[in-house]
């Protein structure tokens, strides 16, 4: 009898506590920034595809749900011709995220993507390129690796030597 | 057999082998870079460190680079030692000091022998946080895309390119740090065998530049074991496929046929599987087959074969089964093989040869071996490429064996080896009509016509063998020639003779039977090479059928209402204006093809037809040599194998002789049943119903991705993965993931060897023949015992004509082969149509270089722009045959001018 008055005394008391439920849609959650929500694909800070075409998100995904193919630009830079998600597959794990060498791909904060098709979940590359670096502000891959693109010669990347002059024998 | 003792443990190993060596083959894992099983050791990249220990009580140990290290019996030694183990992983991280930050970019990634290696050794981190050197790349042709950045100097590629393949504009300059590898200046590599570059180099310097332009990872691409069909040779590929395109052709390793390597034609040329031409849905009178008339496509068929006049015509490019299929098909008696009336005489002469003489036909690896070499009428390095790489190993064997015998070192110390070999070469002769790349080789290199050719041949023999006929009136520089040769032969121990269809002669090939026949009888252990000139023009020898003129014949006698023809372009064949009178008098045409060409233009009823990469089938080489080729892909459009297509016709027709076929094996089996020569074929794979642990052999890695997306654009419910009925491959990537029967090898992989280097866990040995044997059946033993049929006809010495030219065809790596000049790079290389004269034939007939050469045969105008080559024999001129905007179909022949 004891226990029963207690537990209606405790359930009482909760009308004056602070709420946990949030009145969604009206109201919503702050989530994290490292929230593993939709996936996007982000852009370098002059505002070119940080995708390279690698193949190494597609390679991670544990349920095959990226596929893409990769192509070259008339600059020698790499992009994917198309890259989709099926989010209707995807758990959002974030391997891809963490397996992406150009901090391309990135999970966001957004999970507001229910459907009433299927088909409807298939997202292209026009769905999936935002226009930001995300998480990752001033990364550009192409300052980093060896290869050469336009604008970006041998040598010219980070802690890069000029050109070695194949003719020279000075040490 | 020696014993060595690897970490404690002791391990039986072969003789005269290095540690390397031994240690692969045992199946350790043991970094390497420089060291390559088919270039031999240097001990460049000291990657391969191990300790080695003088006995039980020594417990400190050297640390020793087990390539440079012969095995000896009793010998301690340990890879898991842990100095050996630092030594090791400290080396690659100074190679990687200077890699840059790209395999992300890198079409090397995911085949990468330093990414493995790197892995292998525990090398995780960069210590290094200085600045990289870098170089300028070079443009190196259509086939390699160069990016020196990447490069760990390990030297194989300069090994393999200048020592190996024999080619002159690739090397190795500047100093120290510095040292770079390339060209001296920009431009296209010239050698036939460089994109072996991409797969030699174990990171990625050079890669396949055909690859970049649809690039996937290995990981993603559905491969198949296939067969080149690039010429008549049949060197192993792996074709990989990715979003119903062919993305690539790698080598796959066969013992007996190409090993290692191949050429670029059978690298480059599979473009043509994904041409825009291609047929791809059947059309009845050039519209859409399905509803035309309102009649399906079969009923079609049936109306043009049943109680009609039908003749089929076979094709050397198509599979032993459909050619078999067709031929039960249409009966016998009206199949005929679609081949010029030159190749039908020269192939039947060759198999004639092969099948009743005492000497038998070289593999590719066993010509290799040969310690003297003859080659008749062939410019082998442009009809038979591959030849022209195991004529370039035969050369130096017996340098390497005086080497190994009077300095005492090992056949695998490269360095050393070719250091005492300098540039003393074994014997090679070569009579050719024109100069070669390999005459450079050649201890006597001899220009004239074919006929003459022939002529000193037939001296060589009757000089080797009284049997043989002499050779009268011949000139007594080709005396000399002919006395000189002989005496090499008769000291030799495995010859080997190579002629074949280069010459486009027939008394050529008669003399090299001769000379191998005379060595035979001598009791020397003689081999005979021929080339022959598309991937199953044996095969369709074997199998019999009559000659094409006989086909036009019967057709200008209004005796014929319908044709199949296979595979086949019959303006290539037949010259042109007798092809359009053989269209103009034939109903009917029902043609089963891969590409639209001029016979397709003129098909009533035409049948998309399975390139190599969509069908399963046989091929026979020109050593009789049948291979399996597999299915690398489902098309997903109205394409499928012709055989398939021919029996669904048999079902239409109601054929007798082709009841209850349906898969392949059912035609695999009825080949072997009626057919006593292809006896065994049956055998050359497991069948359909083969399975390992209950499981198929998947042509899908375990890493290949996107299965879920690939297809979500059209539909986001996947589709039922496609089936294979024929095989027991599967297109998945679920099955059984240990080593497959060695003739099922869908790609090289082990754990920990992503890269094409994984090869080694699949053999034997390093370099030895593939686990459970090299793959590939010959059909025809050597006729021992039985009467050699020595050809007693010696042809008349070659003399000009006043007002005429003896056409000679030459050939042309890129170019005289139909389906690899649809491949842009192969185009790109491919020579404009020309005639070639001597500068005296030029004077007599008032032309000069760059002129044109105007001369009607046969009713055809014929204008052709005029080089001067004076190693051409008066009299005779070249032209190069095959090439895509030339019409002369025979060659030789002799024009009137």
């Amino acid at each position: 009898m004891l226990s029963l008055v207690r537990s209606m005394w405790l359930i009482f008391l909760h009308m004056f506590h602070k709420r946990e439920t949030f009145q969604y849609p009206e109201q919503k959650a702050p989530l994290p920034a490292r929230w593993r929500g939709r996936i996007a694909l982000t852009r370098d800070p002059d505002g070119g595809e940080r995708c390279v075409g690698c193949y190494l998100c597609a390679a991670a995904c544990p349920v095959d749900c990226i596929s893409l193919q990769a192509t070259e630009d008339e600059s020698g830079r790499r992009y994917p011709e198309f890259f989709r998600i099926n989010f209707s597959r995807c758990i959002f794990c974030g391997f891809c995220e963490e397996a992406c060498p150009t901090y391309a791909i990135q999970l966001l904060p957004d999970y507001e993507m229910a459907e009433y098709n299927r088909q409807n979940l298939v997202y292209e590359k026009e769905d999936l390129l935002i226009n930001s670096e995300g998480k990752y502000p001033g990364y550009n891959y192409y300052n980093i690796a060896g290869l050469a693109i336009k604008g970006k010669d041998k040598g010219e990347a980070q802690d890069e030597e000029p050109p070695v002059d194949v003719k020279s024998l000075i040490p | 057999m020696p014993i060595i003792h690897i970490d404690n443990k002791p391990y039986e190993v072969k003789e005269g082998k290095n540690l390397l060596e031994a240690c692969l083959s045992l199946g350790l894992n043991l970094p390497y870079f420089c060291w390559h099983p088919a270039l031999g050791s240097v001990g460049a990249c000291r990657q391969c460190a191990v300790k080695v220990f003088k006995d039980e009580d020594d417990k400190k140990g050297r640390i020793v680079m087990s390539c440079m290290e012969p095995v000896k019996d009793n010998l301690r030694m340990s890879v898991d030692d842990s100095d050996a183990k630092s030594f090791r992983e400290h080396v690659i991280g100074w190679l990687m000091t200077n890699h840059p930050h790209d395999c992300a970019v890198c079409d090397e990634g995911g085949s990468c022998h330093l990414q493995d290696m790197t892995v292998m050794t525990g090398h995780a981190y960069r210590d290094y946080r200085f600045t990289k050197r870098t170089y300028s790349n070079q443009y190196l042709g259509p086939f390699l895309n160069h990016e020196m950045n990447r490069c760990i100097q390990c030297y194989r590629c300069v090994r393999f390119y200048k020592d190996f393949a024999g080619g002159k504009d690739l090397d190795v300059f500047a100093a120290h740090n510095h040292v770079y590898f390339g060209r001296q200046q920009d431009g296209t590599l010239e050698s036939e065998f460089s994109g072996n570059l991409a797969e030699i180099c174990p990171t990625g310097v050079f890669t396949d530049k055909t690859l970049k332009e649809h690039y996937t990872r290995k990981w993603d691409m559905t491969s198949a074991p296939s067969v080149c069909q690039g010429c008549g040779l049949g060197c192993n590929i792996i074709a990989g496929e990715r979003y119903g395109t062919v993305r690539q052709i790698t080598n796959r390793f066969n013992g007996d046929v190409n090993g290692y390597f191949l050429c670029d034609r059978g690298r480059y040329g599979y473009e043509f599987v994904n041409s825009k031409d291609r047929i791809k849905a059947p059309m009845v009178r050039h519209s859409p087959a399905e509803g035309s008339n309102g009649i399906p496509l079969m009923q079609h068929i049936r109306s043009k074969i049943v109680s009609k006049k039908v003749i089929g015509i076979g094709s050397p490019r198509a599979s032993l089964e459909s050619n078999f299929v067709l031929k039960q098909l249409v009966g016998a008696d009206n199949f005929y093989l679609g081949v010029s009336a030159a190749d039908h005489s020269l192939v039947s002469l060759a198999l004639k040869i092969l099948q009743q003489g005492p000497v038998r036909a070289a593999s590719l690896q066993e010509a290799a071996a040969a310690d003297a070499v003859l080659i008749l009428g062939e410019d082998v390095t442009n009809t038979a490429p591959m030849l022209a790489l195991s004529v370039r190993q035969a050369v130096r064997r017996i340098p390497v064996e005086q080497a190994i015998n009077n300095v005492h070192v090992p056949a695998w110390q490269d360095a050393a080896v070719r250091e005492a070999v300098q540039d003393s070469k074994g014997p090679l002769y070569i009579l050719n009509v024109l100069e070669t790349k390999l005459d450079e080789l050649a201890k006597g290199a001899y220009h004239t016509a074919p006929d003459n050719i022939a002529r000193i041949g037939f001296g060589v023999s009757h000089l080797l063998s009284d049997k043989m006929p002499e050779v009268t009136g011949m000139s007594d520089q080709g005396k000399a020639i002919a006395q000189e040769i002989a005496t090499t032969l008769k000291n030799a121990k495995n010859p080997l003779i190579i002629a074949g269809y280069g010459s486009g002669s027939e008394a050529v090939i008669k003399a090299a039977a001769n000379v191998a026949w005379a060595l035979h009888d001598l009791g020397i252990d003689a081999m005979l090479t021929f080339t022959v000139p598309e991937c199953n023009s044996m095969g369709l020898e074997m199998l019999g059928g009559h000659r094409l003129d006989t086909a036009m014949d019967q057709v200008l006698h209004d005796a014929v209402d319908t044709a199949i023809i296979l595979e086949n372009d019959l303006y290539r064949r037949l010259n042109h204006h007798t092809a359009n009178h053989f269209f103009k008098s034939i109903k009917d045409i029902i043609l089963l093809d891969h590409l639209y060409n001029p016979t397709a233009e003129k098909a009533t009823v035409l049948l998309p037809a399975g390139t190599f990469a969509e069908s399963d089938g046989t091929l026979v080489n020109n050593e009789s040599r049948a291979q399996r080729f597999f299915q690398v892909f489902t098309p997903g459009t109205d394409v499928q194998e012709s055989w398939r297509w021919l029996l669904q016709a048999g079902v239409a027709t109601g054929n007798a002789s082709l009841a209850g076929l349906v898969h392949l094996d059912d035609v695999v089996s009825a080949i072997a049943r009626t057919c006593k020569v292809f006896a065994g074929i049956d055998t050359l794979t497991p069948g359909a119903g083969f399975r390992i642990a209950g499981q198929k052999i998947p042509r899908e890695p375990h890493r290949y991705s996107g299965r879920t997306a690939m297809q979500a654009d059209v539909n986001v419910s996947e589709p039922k993965p496609p089936e294979d009925s024929d095989t027991a491959l599967s297109f998945t990537m679920e099955g059984y993931r240990g080593t497959p029967p060695s003739a099922m090898i869908p790609f090289f992989w082990s754990p920990g060897w992503n890269s094409v280097q994984s090869v080694n866990k699949f053999q034997v040995e390093t370099g030895g023949a593939l686990r459970d044997g090299n793959p590939g059946k010959r059909l025809i033993a050597p006729n021992v015992n039985g009467h050699t049929p020595f050809f007693t006809q010696v042809p008349e010495p070659f003399l000009p004509l006043a007002g005429h030219l003896l056409l000679v065809p030459l050939h042309h790596i890129y170019g005289s082969e139909e389906l690899s000049v649809h491949t842009p790079g192969i185009a790109e290389r491919m020579p404009a149509p020309y005639i070639m004269l001597h500068s005296e034939d030029a004077k007599r007939f008032q032309v000069a270089e760059g002129y044109l050469l105007h001369f009607i045969e046969n009713g055809h105008h014929y204008t052709l722009p005029v080089i001067i080559n004076d190693t051409l024999q008066q009299g005779a001129a070249g032209i190069p045959v095959g090439l895509p905007n030339m019409e002369i179909a025979e060659a030789p022949q002799l024009i009137k001018i």
